[in-house]
């Protein structure tokens, strides 16, 4: 329960059908801990699971009377999510903690405490949908009804047990549907707007925050400045960090030459940063790793399938196939602008997410 | 479903004594303590009766105890009370946040701070006390007893210390007050907090005794209440049930009702440790106050122990909670010395007054086998198990 209209929606409704529900929030970062640091705002409304969201999912479980608990586990959320998202950009990568968060905390983290706790199943307010294929004798994830939420992109590192002991009841619904619901419940939440971004994260400037997260850590930002290089290997200019940039970005590259330029490529090693027109950000195959497949338990021969390569992105026609032990390599039918090396490459049949891996 | 409470150390329920006593003080005696007319000498009368009882259970005299709003206001009272900028004052690492915090704060406003560490036993050695001391060192906190472990200090030394020293000594005996005898005079403290919560009175009153002679500074302005100590408008029924309170622990301890709450715990403690290995008492060695157990069970989350206690009708604790309602780390059991991983399997059972043998064989029945589930559950214990096997 994250203080969220989803969420608290789901536990009501599970609660209306009869089940023995328990709400649980997870503490997972300690909101005033770099208040104030390096530019980061000193009051934190708003965030998700902040103070105000745990006093908001108290209060729906105290009205729908369930038990609920605030379980604290600030110290796997930091090692597993906080420090490689500071990691990963200093990498010259772009992370996705969203789904690190879900990897480790809500469907591993969570799922051991329901166990612990004598509770079969974990429900969560995500747009997704779980179902067992008896054909396959699989469980399959698979996108919801509402495509404009679609949450499975976060979602590709499920493993069989974790979907196994999961519930996604809003699978089958609309956004104005659970918030319709939510006011049947008589839910005073149910106008309280989304939260969009990173839940550790103020205002999404991530910058800040690596800035303010070293500096408390003692450590001090390492020195990743270096050269501004076209794609035909030409020096044009300088940077002051590789963890500045993300693949596709335009602004801030403190460069022109008449025509548009972008961030084509992030080189971690020799600290370049490669910029190119626009045509140069189209790329018509990627390669993942860490790749966790759902709906198959190998690939051995190759695989028609959709590709997204971010949140914001329609699934693209590709094929996928192995190209290694540790590697998948997806060849698209039409190059795709800006694939970014620390994303996901997440491969959907029609409906069905067939898994998904890390962009290198 | 049954519940059973043994989380007396974070509150009490009022006595139904205590309770009849207060009664008549909201709706019927309700006039202000302070007013001249027949209303106020009533209740006057009743808060200055409470006031004898609470200095009978201390062994000081009335004109020595103010009324507080709990043990966190005394807490606060007496330290920055006691004390001004420039001042030196000497803390362990084990005290209550309201002790420690109030000590913080002074720091950031020039005083000087030294908090002593404490042995395994999480036990203060007095003579780190005497070794603290310096020429402009003005107050001594040190608990009588703590909230977690319910380890007992050894007060009468560090108080034989202030004196010879002609330091102020002030005691947080929230968690002492009512579970042994208190005597301030053979404890020789200056300042002696207590909490009305702690102690089957209601949550929201409590008691600092001063020395007489002792100059306080106080914490509210306003009205001349507690002698100009502690300004505002009488708790008159929070008082009369202090009051009550008061007066049932000394009688229970003059009976020697202690004797019986320390077999009930220890019926507790020895049943847990009888059924369940590798499980340890924290404070183990030490004298504690007679109803107070924290046992660590290794290989498991006590925060996972106590929702599942919690959901079967057990009501225990862990640690100190943050504002969120989550558990926090203890900073009882670090500066105890006990590693991270028994410091996060540890588990408070506290008695009270109303606990029966029947809440006993209920928590006998139920902790051991909530425990055994979640070692199965658990990835350290399995190999805990496959070591012990190849042995």
């Amino acid at each position: 329960m994250s203080g969220g209209v989803d969420s608290s929606t789901v536990a009501a409704m599970l609660r209306a059908e009869g089940h023995n529900v328990i709400g649980l929030t997870m503490q997972l970062w300690n909101q005033r801990r770099l208040a104030g640091r390096e530019g980061m705002p000193e009051s934190v409304q708003g965030r998700c699971c902040s103070l105000d969201d745990v006093y908001d999912a108290r209060r729906v479980a105290q009205q729908i009377g369930i038990p609920y608990y605030v379980v604290n586990h600030e110290e796997r959320f930091e090692r597993d999510v906080v420090r490689p998202f500071v990691e990963e950009y200093l990498s010259g990568r772009t992370p996705i903690p969203c789904s690190l968060c879900n990897n480790h905390l809500k469907f591993d983290q969570l799922l051991t405490v329901a166990q612990q706790i004598g509770a079969e199943l974990v429900a969560t307010g995500h747009y997704a949908r779980v179902a067992y294929d008896d054909a396959r004798a699989r469980w399959l994830l698979k996108r919801p009804a509402d495509t404009s939420k679609d949450q499975t992109y976060f979602l590709f590192g499920l493993t069989q047990d974790q979907l196994s002991r999961t519930l996604f009841p809003l699978g089958d619904m609309t956004k104005p549907e659970v918030r319709e619901l939510a006011r049947k419940h008589g839910l005073a939440l149910a106008e309280k707007p989304d939260s969009q971004e990173i839940c550790f994260v103020p205002g999404g400037d991530y910058k800040r925050f690596i800035d303010a997260y070293l500096a408390e850590q003692g450590e001090s930002l390492p020195d990743t400045a270096g050269e501004l290089v076209t794609t035909s290997g030409e020096v044009i200019g300088e940077h002051a960090g590789i963890h500045n940039f993300t693949v596709g970005q335009r602004k801030g590259l403190g460069v022109a030459t008449g025509s548009p330029l972008y961030v084509i490529q992030i080189s971690g090693a020799d600290r370049q940063v490669i910029v190119g027109g626009d045509e140069h950000l189209y790329l018509r195959t990627l390669r993942a790793r860490r790749v966790n497949l759902i709906s198959v338990d190998d690939l051995r021969v190759p695989m028609r399938v959709a590709v997204k390569i971010r949140h914001r992105h329609e699934p693209a026609p590709a094929m996928l196939e192995r190209s290694g032990e540790d590697e998948f390599l997806v060849t698209f039918d039409q190059p795709q602008r800006a694939i970014t090396p620390g994303q996901a490459a997440v491969f959907y049949d029609g409906e069905i997410v067939v898994g998904g891996g890390w962009i290198i | 479903m049954r519940r059973t409470y043994l989380d007396n150390n974070a509150t009490t329920p009022v006595l139904p004594e205590v309770f009849e006593a207060m009664r008549p003080y909201f709706a019927e005696n309700f006039g202000n303590a302070s007013s001249i007319h027949h209303y106020g000498q009533e209740t006057r009368a009743a808060v200055e009766s409470a006031r004898q009882s609470v200095a009978a259970l201390l062994g000081c005299t009335a004109s020595e105890v103010i009324f507080t709003s709990g043990g966190t206001e005394s807490d606060n009272l007496a330290i920055a009370g006691l004390t001004a900028p420039g001042d030196h004052v000497i803390t362990s690492s084990i005290e209550h946040s309201a002790v420690l915090q109030t000590c913080k704060h002074l720091e950031e406003n020039s005083c000087q701070l030294t908090c002593v560490p404490v042995d395994s036993r999480s036990l203060v050695d007095p003579d780190d006390v005497r070794r603290a001391l310096r020429p402009n060192t003005k107050l001594i906190s040190i608990m009588a007893a703590n909230n977690e472990t319910g380890v007992l200090q050894s007060v009468e030394e560090i108080g034989k210390i202030a004196a010879e020293a002609g330091v102020l000594f002030h005691t947080d005996a929230v968690q002492a007050a009512a579970k042994v005898a208190i005597d301030v005079n053979r404890i020789g403290c200056h300042a002696l907090s207590i909490s009305g919560h702690k102690i089957h009175a209601p949550q929201g009153i409590g008691a600092l005794y001063v020395r007489k002679g002792t100059r306080l500074q106080p914490l509210f302005y306003g009205g001349r209440h507690e002698r100009s100590r502690r300004a505002g408008t009488e708790n008159v029924p929070g008082i009369v049930g202090l009051g009550k309170a008061a007066q049932l622990a000394k009688d229970a301890l003059d009976r020697g009702d202690d004797k019986k709450m320390s077999a009930l715990r220890d019926r507790l403690q020895q049943g847990i440790l009888a059924q369940v290995e590798d499980a340890k008492v924290n404070g183990d060695g030490a004298s504690r106050v007679p109803n107070t157990s924290n046992i660590s069970f290794d290989y498991i989350d006590a925060e996972a122990l106590v929702i599942a206690l919690d959901l079967k009708g057990l009501a225990v604790s862990t640690g100190a909670a943050c504002s969120s309602g989550a558990i926090e780390p203890s900073h009882v059991l670090v500066a105890m010395g006990l590693p991270a991983d028994r410091g996060r399997s540890s588990v408070r059972f506290s008695l009270g007054k109303q606990t029966t043998e029947e809440d006993i064989d209920f928590a006998l029945a139920l902790v051991p086998e909530t425990v055994s589930r979640l070692r199965e559950l658990s990835p350290r214990y399995s190999s805990h198990v496959k070591v012990v096997a190849r042995s």
